[in-house]
């Protein structure tokens, strides 16, 4: 037996990615040594992780528990307006100090055996630490300032908040770059409520759920709704804005009134353009230009897993999570501003059909992850195909390109070192 | 005008789950009203007076659309329901309309033969006449769990 075949433990099972950014191997959705590495270098390395929106947490005491890829956090506000974020894992025995996705406190004890944390996530007491009746308790050498979650470096932005693990996260407008935190600004430009919460568990790898919201290729072959009511047609004027990273992107279109039939939908006689497809109630679609720039649609991604997503007046927040090597929990928050009329709350109501697990224009993508992971079940040396638009990660001003997935890829990369 | 009992409510109920589960949606709009509610949630969003729905519709109209669109546009992986809905909790009732909170469990069944308990929770509805039929001018389905698994296409 020579020394190559015996079988060494200690290394990963990640093969080589041999191909560049336009070949994506598929054992990079499958591989379990792959989701460890991205917990490590990606989820807890210099990104920044959506938490919640500080519309969820407005006063003192206020928390949320969320997740920074498979860790389960712990977003709070304090008594001095400022938030804090920590691992939700008791520094004694590991168990999870908030059980509620969220609440109002003054501060946290564990119900395990009550060791009790401030706002920050900072350990202030230890039950019966001087024992009982003079018997038991910590040795004197124990210390309660060496113990504690971990705690998260804190970012905000146009009231959505980011948490990083890594100090070496760089700043969030640098992150982010000047045109995705424009895009954001956009949109987030005034004090927004929550209309609705809603998670979808998806039976396939986060990876295949990020590259589907950043697929400007895909959205009006596969989402009919688009395409019949003229919202998202490759050839109405729109195009995708990728950040120099290649981790952010932004696909945006805007309706074109003097659109002419296009020729190449004509003579591709896609599934999706049905011209006598007329809504019986067509208030669903009833919208205003909001932003007054006659931008329809936004979808927005920051990498590694934050989605702000406008459609005509239908707002919302992604965050997609990690929680097996092939499930993913999306979490929806549905979105409107604070200061709404009624007419505009009914309006994002009813528009709201268009999204989430029973959207219109977005139930499909729930389900083609899952016809990936499946498809590709036997299939660790072969990769898929993401050449549309040619093998770079620029900005375009049109959206049949696969850009924005080469640019996930190319950060993806970096990231975990491949 | 008499006043609507549970046989009424029961029949009323097992014709809804007939419809849907013998995929004859095309008929699902007639238990509505023409101006109604329908809408699915979750208890979290209800008991927090978050008024979002994944499906959201106030006229029969758009309940005809929702079909149409799951004929015509939308993609999903074939699959159907089985509705086992249970009694009906009468909360108030007046001469012409009637509320009432009754209990569902819906199973889903893939192609391919996977069967999983796809929702639970109650129909919180507001039924009144419309001339000798009992219609629904409000069902909103208030789904116990926060989570639903890969998609909701046919409605509950």
């Amino acid at each position: 037996m020579t020394t190559d075949t015996v079988h060494d433990t200690s290394a990963t099972s990640i093969p080589a990615w041999e191909g560049d950014i336009t070949q994506i191997p598929y054992w990079v959705y499958r591989n379990e040594d792959v989701r460890k590495l991205e917990q490590e270098k990606i989820y807890q390395g210099p990104t920044w992780n959506y938490l919640c929106l500080e519309a969820e947490i407005p006063k003192a005491g206020d928390y949320r528990s969320t997740f920074v890829g498979e860790m389960p956090v712990v977003v709070t506000r304090n008594t001095d307006g400022g938030i804090h974020a920590f691992e939700n894992r008791c520094a004694h025995r590991g168990a999870l100090i908030a059980l509620e996705d969220g609440g109002n406190v003054r501060n946290f004890s564990c119900v395990y055996h009550a060791w009790n944390y401030d706002l920050a996530g900072t350990l202030q007491g230890v039950a019966f630490q001087r024992g009982v009746k003079g018997k038991g308790g910590m040795p004197d050498t124990f210390s309660k300032t060496a113990l504690g979650p971990r705690k998260l470096h804190i970012a905000t932005f146009c009231g959505l908040v980011f948490g990083s693990l890594d100090g070496n996260a760089p700043p969030i407008d640098e992150y982010l770059g000047d045109e995705i935190a424009s895009r954001i600004k956009r949109v987030l430009h005034k004090p927004v409520k929550v209309i609705g919460r809603f998670k979808q568990i998806l039976p396939n790898n986060w990876k295949l759920y990020f590259e589907n919201v950043k697929d400007s290729y895909h959205a009006s072959l596969l989402h009919v709704f688009f395409t019949t009511f003229r919202l998202n047609r490759l050839s109405q004027k729109g195009g995708v804005i990728v950040s120099e990273t290649g981790a952010h992107h932004v696909s945006y279109s805007a309706i074109d009134t003097q659109e002419a039939s296009s020729a190449e939908y004509e003579s591709e006689k896609l599934r999706t353009d049905k011209e006598n497809y007329l809504l019986a109630d067509p208030s669903l679609l009833d919208g205003v230009d909001e932003f007054g720039d006659g931008v329809t649609l936004q979808i927005l991604s920051v990498f590694p897993g934050f989605v702000l997503q406008q459609i005509r007046n239908s707002l919302a927040v992604r965050q997609v999570l990690p929680t097996g090597q092939e499930s993913t929990e999306l979490n929806w928050t549905y979105l409107g501003f604070e200061d709404d009329t009624p007419e505009m709350d009914t309006m994002r109501l009813k528009q709201a059909n268009l999204i989430g697990p029973s959207g219109f224009v977005s139930m499909e993508d729930g389900a083609v992850g899952s016809f990936v992971q499946r498809g590709i079940r036997c299939a660790d040396a072969e990769y898929s195909v993401v050449q549309m638009g040619g093998s770079g990660i620029g900005s375009v001003d049109y959206r049949a390109t696969e850009t924005s997935v080469r640019g996930f890829w190319k950060a993806y990369r970096d990231h975990m070192g491949f | 005008m008499t006043a609507i009992n549970y046989e009424q409510l029961n029949a009323f109920n097992a014709a809804y789950a007939s419809c849907i589960d013998e995929d004859k949606l095309e008929s699902w709009p007639a238990f509505f009203t023409g101006h109604c509610l329908y809408k699915i949630t979750t208890a979290e969003n209800h008991e927090a007076g978050l008024p979002a729905g994944l499906i959201y519709a106030d006229s029969k109209g758009m309940l005809t659309d929702r079909v149409s669109a799951l004929r015509e546009a939308n993609v999903y992986e074939r699959q159907r329901y089985r509705h086992i809905i249970g009694t009906p909790h009468i909360t108030s009732t007046a001469p012409d309309a009637l509320q009432a909170e009754t209990p569902f469990l819906v199973t889903r069944i893939m192609r391919g033969g996977k069967m999983d308990l796809f929702a639970t929770g109650k129909y919180v509805d507001r039924f009144v006449h419309d001339g000798a039929e009992l219609k629904l001018a409000q069902r909103i389905v208030v789904c116990d769990s926060t989570s639903f698994d890969t998609l909701l296409a046919i409605p509950l």
